[in-house]
């Protein structure tokens, strides 16, 4: 059986189906959540150089992962609607970008507290946290440009071409630490080759990065059905859905 | 129609001096308060020179952007520039080049002087001026797509500057950068040639991306 994918497309049929999914998202993240942290301080052994300040790893690099994913899905989706003219698209991209500035926030903030004791410093100058940092700036110039246009249809386009020309920070980013020799360690997981850590370490981070994605999702979807409302006000439907509410 | 549009610009900025002096003074200034803020300890100045003066660039090309397509854009003959049977893509690279030689090359041209104040060696300031004259086009055609994205927007100066600054950030690491190296002793080919790339990749999709946005502004 063939699924009209495209029938989702329409904001009244998303709007319906995000509805049904959000509360799936939400439980499987409260779940992987309590799981991942619960390894994260009980299960992981201490590390034998950080002792336990190491720990906020469980958070730091899934929001940092986040944070450069969720750019990279925003730029997608915005560019998806400047091509093919599609509302939705568009919508969703500029209901992903809070959410991708609070995790680049969360990635600076602990990154911060891991520095503090490992490092000795709060901050350093350093080519990777520099580039995170433009990254924040993007996230918001992102949002304030969409927030300054009034035409919600020009807002999407001029968001999709700044989001667009941001992209080349992402690289800048993933690569910084293997371009430049910096503070920031190197990566510890690849694809490619066996991690350089602990397995209940590894296990608990990607279960971590797993309830980061499901939490992202379930908030993403809950702001997308926001924006839906706000700009479909004056159709039918939704003078329907209030009707029967 | 390249050429006319830089020919036209050029004369526009001409015939409203006042304007293209006031981006120049405003460099000036901003280079000249650093050491009235931070103290006159000669060593000091010395090392935070070229990130001062290359900040007071950023600074004063940004603030001189609103004006690439404003005045065109009240007055109708950005319209009828969007009409013509020209890509867009190369009348922007046009009014681009214009803004940089309206601001970028006087401010590289005066930036050894700014130099010698804050007591940089000659090399210093032949990296300076080269760095600058390389580095500024890259802000002109970075900024063409903040000032299109912005056009006609409430609050669009200060809008510009938060869409526009991060993204001159590497042009800014990159051109301090070559007068760091160089007077380190290092030698300003790295940080010079990679201005070099930059300078050529936002040549050749900055304006392209204006003109997207220059549509999607006067839609």
């Amino acid at each position: 059986m063939a699924i009209n994918w495209f029938k989702y497309s329409s904001p009244p049929s998303f709007y319906s189906l995000a509805g049904k999914m959000i509360p799936l998202f939400s439980i499987t993240s409260i779940v992987l959540f309590a799981l991942g942290l619960y390894i994260g301080f009980f299960v992981a052994p201490t590390d034998f150089q950080q002792s336990e300040a190491y720990r906020i790893i469980f958070i730091h690099v899934p929001a940092a992962w986040m944070s450069m994913f969720l750019y990279l899905i925003m730029a997608g989706w915005a560019a998806i609607g400047l091509a093919f003219n599609t509302r939705l698209s568009s919508m969703i991209a500029t209901a992903i970008a809070p959410t991708g500035a609070m995790f680049t926030f969360l990635a600076l903030w602990t990154g911060a507290f891991w520095g503090k004791p490992m490092w000795g410093t709060w901050w350093v100058w350093d080519a990777r946290l520099t580039s995170e940092l433009i990254l924040l700036f993007l996230y918001i110039g992102f949002m304030a440009l969409q927030a300054a246009i009034d035409d919600p249809r020009r807002a999407d386009k001029a968001g999709a071409v700044i989001a667009l020309v941001g992209v080349v920070n992402i690289p800048i980013i993933y690569f910084s630490v293997k371009w430049w020799n910096t503070l920031h360690q190197g990566a510890t997981v690849s694809l490619t080759q066996s991690p350089k850590m602990a397995t209940t370490m590894l296990t608990g981070m990607l279960i971590m990065s797993l309830a980061c994605w499901m939490y992202s999702i379930a908030v993403i979807l809950m702001r997308t059905r926001t924006i839906i409302l706000e700009r479909e006000r004056n159709t039918m439907w939704v003078s329907d859905l209030q009707g029967a509410a | 129609m390249f050429l006319w549009v830089i020919r036209r610009d050029l004369l526009l900025a001409m015939r409203q001096r006042a304007d293209v002096l006031t981006t120049l003074f405003f460099f000036v200034i901003v280079v000249s308060l650093f050491p009235l803020g931070v103290g006159p300890e000669i060593n000091m100045l010395r090392a935070m020179a070229p990130g001062v003066v290359w900040v007071a660039a950023l600074l004063a090309s940004m603030l001189s952007l609103e004006r690439m397509f404003f005045s065109d854009y009240l007055d109708g003959t950005l319209e009828q520039m969007l009409l013509s049977p020209e890509p867009l893509s190369l009348l922007v690279l046009g009014k681009a080049l214009a803004h940089w030689l309206v601001t970028g090359v006087p401010l590289a041209l005066i930036a050894p002087i700014l130099g010698v104040q804050f007591d940089l060696s000659i090399d210093a300031l032949l990296v300076l001026t080269a760095s600058l004259l390389l580095g500024t086009p890259i802000l002109s055609l970075i900024g063409a797509i903040g000032a299109a994205l912005t056009l006609g927007l409430r609050g669009g100066g200060v809008l510009v500057s938060l869409l526009v600054l991060p993204l001159y950030i590497p042009v800014l690491i990159f051109g301090a950068g070559a007068v760091e190296a160089s007077s380190v002793g290092l030698g300003a080919s790295a940080h010079l040639s990679l201005l070099g790339a930059f300078l050529l990749l936002s040549l050749v999709f900055a304006p392209w991306a204006a003109a997207v946005a220059l549509r999607i502004s006067l839609e």
